[in-house]
């Protein structure tokens, strides 16, 4: 079953770019070959970290973005934890929250078509709102 | 029969008083002045702004809802709604994890 992920993971920051642009085309072969569609790689750069971790302040942002199958994403992670450089990462779930998304932004879309009618309940209010007053006088 | 008829009507008026109770934030001006500032109602930022994708990734918004040691902001004090909060606390767990916001800052 294909499901949309975000892998995001740091690399040490003293390491090559040629290294670097190896290890994310291995990355992205082995999605490829598990069976998955690699949507986009992107390099979110240099950025200090939050915390120490392993004793590095700052750190090599990279995000994927991946459609894949569970077994694909357990090998993925499988590879980061035993490549050397990359220092943290995570996967993120997005197929359910793409999907909320999108269902939030339909129902706006249709809210936007009631809206555009009103004009006429709003002249039907005040009529039997004047039809009332003289009654209970 | 008629005098059931008037105390029922009476009632709704004792609760009505009752607003101003809740929503107290502390330290606010407890001095003999009485009330310095006008208390304005909080909105769910996420609501009014129409921001219903909260990612992790968006640090520059998250770090609005975090203390200054990178504790979670309640929700009582910020004026989130419990929805957005949950999602919230989940971006902001999320983005400790990947070092993009701190667990404890360092004072």
């Amino acid at each position: 079953m294909q499901r949309f992920y975000e892998v995001m993971f740091i690399v040490r920051p003293d390491m090559a770019d040629e290294d670097l642009d190896k290890l994310i085309a291995g990355l992205e072969q082995t999605v490829t070959n598990g069976g998955g569609n690699l949507r986009s790689t992107e390099k979110l750069g240099r950025r200090k970290l939050a915390y120490l971790v392993r004793k590095f302040a700052d750190g090599n942002y990279i995000l994927l973005t991946v459609d894949a199958d569970g077994a694909l994403v357990a090998e993925l992670e499988r590879r980061l934890r035993v490549s050397e450089p990359v220092i943290k990462f995570i996967t993120v779930r997005m197929d359910e929250e793409e999907k909320r998304l999108n269902k939030v932004k339909a129902i706006r879309a249709s809210r936007r078509k009631l809206s555009a009618i009103p004009p006429e309940p709003v002249e039907a209010a005040p009529a039997p709102a004047e039809t009332a007053a003289p009654a209970s006088a | 029969m008629a005098d059931e008829m008037t105390t029922t009507p009476a009632r709704p008026d004792a609760p009505a008083g009752r607003p101003s109770g809740p929503g107290g934030r502390p330290g606010g001006p407890g001095g003999p002045g009485g009330r310095k500032f006008f208390r304005r109602k909080k909105v769910c930022k996420f609501c009014t702004e129409k921001i219903d994708a909260i990612s992790y990734r968006d640090v520059r918004l998250l770090q609005g809802f975090v203390a200054e040691r990178g504790k979670i902001v309640p929700r009582r004090l910020t004026g989130v709604c419990t929805t957005h909060q949950r999602r919230l606390t989940r971006a902001i767990k999320q983005a400790r994890n990947i070092a993009l916001l701190p667990f404890a800052a360092r004072f």
